[in-house]
């Protein structure tokens, strides 16, 4: 089981945390530094994975951007780095060659798609496709809804 | 650059970017915090859009990790909003800003749920996403009823089947009572019908949490996986968009094998034949390609079978396979892969007789002792350790460990293990001191590191330093001039730490009485400056280290040049002092020193340096070498025979350390604590712990010595192969082993040969147990004139139905037994067995566990009862049995209290005020139920002798039950068993092993 997903720059800011247990809010982020801390010294020529108290951190840098995951110390190591690798592609194919500002800017839209991706510490999907065709679905939602909601305004005030 | 499509929002974002330093952030988000407050307060005035912007901002400053304690009930509301727009932002900001235990969670449950059952599918969608991401008690209770509805319902969308299942799995591991209802094992086979993959692998994580916590439930899932797994490997009716890099779903494949390997065996041989095709056909298709993606998708796949495949404890053959693969992988450049192989090589170590194949890989393993990754070097001891541990087992595998150390590594390995014996696990610290030092006298690359090694194993590990080690020492020393100095002022500064352990004021006493003169100039080595170092631990030490600091003390005089009358003062005075000291030799040695000293520098050639030893062979490596001799002739005879006659020679006895543990079944994670305390538990049937191993080490290998007078006790327990020496039908793994796991559970093998598979299942409630015999043809042809007799004690009853006198290919016949206790008794049956398989009669006799455990239950008393209780035992008339058992298998309180709570008795922490005794209640099934009241009392002192009590109304189960904990925590020495059984035991005395031999003693 998946218990944490959390993604940090080189310079070590989040960008991106979600968990899956009941892990006390306050120690969440000295549980960030400290993984932080070891991921950032690793060499690139390491291997992916660490372990962290009783658990397991897989991990990948992409760009500027560390892609952490922390899991069971009994699951499948290669499997989750590539669950990682889903993600991305995922996050790629949305925002077109996707890079961190775009995470950064459009921080509401990564939480969006990492629900689609992940659910309950599982993996949830794993067609790109299918991924693609619930969050264009959303946005249609939400687009709707705001066009609605500027006539609205605008009917109002022209009142 | 992509926009948030919030203006404010962006313009927050850019401003926090743009801060300098940790503090101008903090300001800015501390003004952001407190605009968002202010607007909150006045919440009339918010348009939704606005609500959404700060909610949003909220998330983002909780995100970067600062502390955000206002505001969740406005984040909320959104819930309850009606349009998707701000439900969807109330839904994920809720779900993570807020953790399971938030009481504002209680005031959407309403809405969550109308929200579930609703019409409206990305409302249920939402709906679902945020319970399974938050989980919770109360969203437990209430909502799991309705998403179970969704997850089976036939008008849902796939999307909403499977947020369904994973939010399902959520509310499980919450609560595991939410799918008790009876049924859902069938519901969990049907789905597993699925043809969408997408909701299929969220079914199978699901199923993995369901068949982790009670693999007995989910039995008639194991084809369906089995299914699924043959269409993903011939990739059949995969669409495009499920594969991943050209590769079936990895993810479901991955899933659906670790399925597997929580059940503990997979009987019917149909099922396994064909999941051993798909496995074979996973370990085939490796080829490493460039494309690192797929490179790990398919590693993943196989990483998984080959966990499966040691789980299923495979043929030889394919274990052989999987090594070879092993080997590959940890000879490649790609780290991860070279890692996990490495790892998976130690897991391997400890499944089965593999290896003289992983031997032929120990060049590239001992490469990862240089890796720059530390990861690498861990992973590496691990193995080593592992190595260790069996060598008390297997002696071969100190060969292995042999291999892998040479005289360029040795240091950093020698060095490694002395980290690791810090941390290492109690049981196994004995043998690694022991094999540390083994290592660093063979491997030594001068002997002043050698003085080194053993003086800190002695500071790290001293209780675990047997005295063969140091006396060691002592002989290089003596031996070698040039080392006397170094040692003697090593010796010295380990005296000046703060606390020392005894074993080192000995060797450094005597190191010191014999050397410290060559250090006189030096400063702080004086004479008189040595003697007070020294004797500020005399008081503490014990009387024999007493007696050789006193020989240290003269010599210290003597030896040195010029007389120091204040140092003789002190010497003498400790003399006379000691003159009347209340043992002999301490007395002794006292009175006659003080007259030597008293002479003077006359007396000094008395006093000179011990003579150089003989050189003569380590008593260490001497142990070793007995070792390399069995390497060469490794059948179980000669095993045996050497392990009865090399204690004389060897330093420690043999101890088996930590048990293997030889199926490596999965362990929910979570509970992952289980595994360690399983380790004695495996000793829970009827035989001993090195029985077992005994049995793990003649099974493969068919060498049972069926003719040799000295048979291990493995065999003669595992009470196969007793009347058929003619037939050449062997069992395909341990006997022994087999029965041993299902005294612990109540399904898997019962045995196992080239033709036929006999798994069993039993139930058990109160005194009544129902057990039912799997009989597998896994033969071409029909086994013909099959008969299966069990032999009852006499005290239970039990009703065979008939079993066919023929078995068809490939078939499988049932055949239920129902089981009575009638009267506590320790024995238990046999089941007689035979059959033809055209060319040969097969007979063998097998125990089936049905023992007393399996008649009891856990009772828990409140502690005002219990003591009521105990106290109404102890009469008069007494009827608390109670006796003082040597010669336990000395285990850690936790250990022992786990094997107890292994035997079904409700173990009441705290019940006690001695924290060194354990006490408990279990009722114990037979004609009437009757309440039992156990206590250990531990001596912290010495954990090989234990005082155990069992009270209960009827003496004769007392009686038994003491027995049979008795023999469950008694360590017997393998010597000590019957040597082997002649011919067929009557029912009336079938009293096999342990119990035998312990029956003999009373």
């Amino acid at each position: 089981q998946i218990q944490a997903v959390f993604l940090v720059s080189r310079q070590g800011k989040v960008r991106l945390q979600k968990w899956y247990t009941a892990y006390p809010g306050k120690d969440r982020p000295k549980a960030i530094r400290e993984i932080t801390s070891i991921i950032l010294s690793r060499g690139s020529r390491l291997c992916n994975f660490i372990e962290w108290k009783d658990l397991k951190v897989i991990y990948k840098r992409y760009a500027s951007l560390y892609f952490c995951m922390c899991v069971d110390a009994d699951d499948n190591e290669l499997d989750c780095l590539e669950v990682i690798h889903l993600f991305v592609e995922v996050l790629d194919r949305y925002f077109g060659n996707v890079c961190e500002l775009d995470l950064v800017f459009n921080f509401h839209k990564a939480y969006y798609i990492l629900d689609e991706v992940l659910l309950s510490g599982e993996l949830q999907e794993s067609s790109k496709k299918s991924v693609a065709r619930v969050i264009s679905a959303q946005d249609t939602m939400v687009e709707k809804a705001k066009e609605t909601g500027i006539s609205h305004m605008m009917s109002s005030s022209s009142k | 650059m992509a926009l948030s499509g919030m203006r404010g929002l962006s313009v927050f974002i850019s401003d926090v970017r743009n801060c300098q330093n940790k503090e101008l952030e903090r300001a800015r988000v501390d003004k952001e915090l407190a605009n968002i407050r202010t607007k909150f307060k006045n919440d009339k005035g918010l348009t939704p859009y606005e609500k959404k912007k700060y909610v949003w901002k909220m998330l983002y400053i909780f995100m970067l990790g600062y502390d955000v304690d206002f505001g969740h009930m406005e984040a909320v509301s959104l819930i309850s909003a009606p349009k998707y727009a701000e439900k969807q932002v109330g839904y994920i900001v809720t779900s993570s800003l807020l953790n399971e235990n938030h009481d504002f969670l209680r005031l959407v449950i309403n809405t969550v749920r109308n929200d579930i059952i609703g019409r409206n599918e990305t409302f249920q969608c939402l709906a679902l996403t945020m319970v399974g991401n938050i989980g919770g008690k109360e969203f437990s209770e209430s909502l799991a009823p309705d998403v179970q509805k969704l997850l089976i319902s036939n008008s849902c969308r796939p999307l909403v089947r499977k947020k369904a299942a994973l939010c399902l799995l959520r509310l499980y591991r919450k609560n595991p009572d939410v799918v008790s209802v009876d049924g859902w094992a069938d519901r969990m086979s049907q789905l597993l019908d699925e043809r969408e993959i997408g909701v299929l692998t969220a079914v199978m994580s699901l199923l993995v949490a369901l068949v982790a916590n009670n693999p007995d439930a989910y039995w008639n899932c194991v084809s369906k996986c089995v299914r699924v797994l043959e269409r993903l490997t011939r990739s059949q009716d995969i669409p495009q968009e499920y594969t991943y890099y050209g590769i079936p779903s990895p993810w479901l494949q991955v899933k659906t094998m670790r399925v597997l390997q929580y059940f503990p065996a997979i009987d019917d041989p149909n099922i396994r034949r064909s999941l051993f095709e798909v496995l074979q056909r996973v370990l085939m298709g490796t080829d490493a390609v460039k494309n690192i993606n797929k490179n790990n998708a398919t590693h993943a796949v196989l990483f998984e079978a080959l966990a499966l495949v040691m789980h299923l404890d495979a043929e030889k053959d394919m274990m052989a396979q999987c090594v070879g693969l092993l080997g590959k992988f940890i000879a490649v450049r790609e780290p991860n892969i070279r890692y996990l192989g490495l790892e998976n090589m130690t897991r391997m170590l400890m499944v089965s007789d593999v290896q003289e194949s992983i031997k032929r890989h120990q060049v590239q393993i001992i490469t990862s002792l240089r890796d720059p990754d530390i990861r690498f070097r861990i992973i590496f001891i691990d193995l080593l350790v592992q190595c260790i541990s069996l060598c008390s087992i297997r002696r071969r595998s100190l060969d292995l460990l042999y291999g892998m150390c040479d005289v360029t590594n040795a240091k950093d390995i020698v060095e490694e293990l002395l980290q690791y014996l810090t941390t290492a696990d109690f049981a196994i610290r004995e043998e690694l001191a022991l094999k540390a030092a083994i290592l660093a006298e063979k491997f030594a690359p001068d002997l002043s590191w050698y003085v080194d090694v053993i003086l800190q194993l002695i500071e790290k590990a001293g209780d675990f330093v047997s005295d063969d080690i140091w006396y060691r020492v002592v002989q290089f020393v003596t031996n070698n001039d040039d080392l006397q100095p170094y040692a003697a002022a090593k010796a010295r500064d380990f005296l000046d730490k703060p606390a020392v352990h005894e074993t080192m004021v000995k060797v450094a006493g005597y190191l010191l009485g014999e050397y410290s003169h060559l250090l006189s100039r030096r400063p702080g080595c004086s004479p008189k400056e040595v003697f007070s170092i020294i004797h500020d631990k005399f008081a503490t030490v014990s009387t024999p280290t007493k007696a050789i600091l006193l020989s240290a003390y003269i010599k210290i005089l003597l030896h040195s040049q010029t007389v120091d009358p204040e140092l003789q003062n002190h010497v003498l005075a400790v003399f006379r002092k000691n003159e009347t000291y209340l043992d002999a030799e301490v007395q002794q040695r006292a009175s006659e020193y003080y007259a030597l000293s008293r002479k003077g520098p006359s007396m000094v050639d008395v006093m000179a340096e011990m003579p150089k030893f003989p050189e003569r062979q380590s008593a260490l490596l001497k142990k070793a070498e007995d070792t390399e001799v069995d390497v060469a002739d490794t059948s179980a005879t000669k095993l045996r025979l050497m392990q009865l006659t090399s204690t004389a020679v060897v330093v420690a006895d043999q101890k088996p350390a930590n048990g293997v543990h030889p199926a490596l079944t999965r362990v929910p994670s979570g509970q992952r604590n289980i595994e360690a305390p399983t380790v004695p538990v495996a000793n829970g049937g009827q035989s001993p712990a090195p029985v077992d191993f005994l049995a793990i080490e003649a099974a493969p290998t068919h060498s049972a010595p069926e003719s040799s007078p000295l048979v291990g006790p493995g065999d003669s327990l595992a009470l196969a192969l007793m009347d058929n020496q003619a037939s050449t039908v062997q069992p395909t793994g341990s006997v022994t082993e087999w029965f041993d796991a299902l005294c612990r559970k109540d399904s898997g093998i019962l045995y196992e040969d080239p033709f036929i598979q006999i798994g069993l299942k039993a139930e058990w409630r109160g005194n009544q147990g129902r057990i039912v015999l799997f009989l597998g043809n896994k033969h071409t042809a029909p086994l013909l004139s099959v008969k299966a007799v069990i032999l009852p004690p006499r005290h239970m009853q039990l009703l065979t139905s008939n079993v066919p006198d023929t078995i068809p290919p490939r078939a499988q016949v049932q055949c239920p037994v129902e089981v009575t206790n009638l009267s506590p008794s320790r024995e238990i049956p046999v089941l007689d067995f035979s059959y033809n398989n055209s060319s040969a009669m097969v007979s063998f006799k097998l125990r089936l566990p049905v023992i007393m455990s399996k008649f009891l239950q856990g009772a828990t008393l409140a502690p005002a009862d219990y003591i009521a209780r105990w106290k109404a035992l102890m009469g008069p008339p007494n009827k608390l049995l109670q006796e003082v058992v040597r010669g336990v298998k000395p285990l850690p309180l936790q250990e022992m209290s786990d094997l107890l709570g292994s035997l079904h008795v409700a173990i009441a922490p705290g019940y006690d005020p001695n924290v060194n005794n354990i006490v408990g209640a279990a009722t114990y099934f037979s004609e009437n139920p009757t309440l039992c009241l156990i206590r250990i009392e531990t001596d912290p002192a010495d954990r090989t002798q234990i005082r155990l009590t069992v009270g209960t109304p009827d003496t004769s189960v007392a009686l038994e039950l003491k027995e049979y904990i008795k023999e469950r925590l008694v360590d017997i020495p393998s010597g000590a068993a019957p040597t082997s059984l002649p011919g067929m035991p009557s029912p009336a005395d079938d009293l096999v092993g342990p119990a035998a031999s312990l029956a003999g003693l009373i």
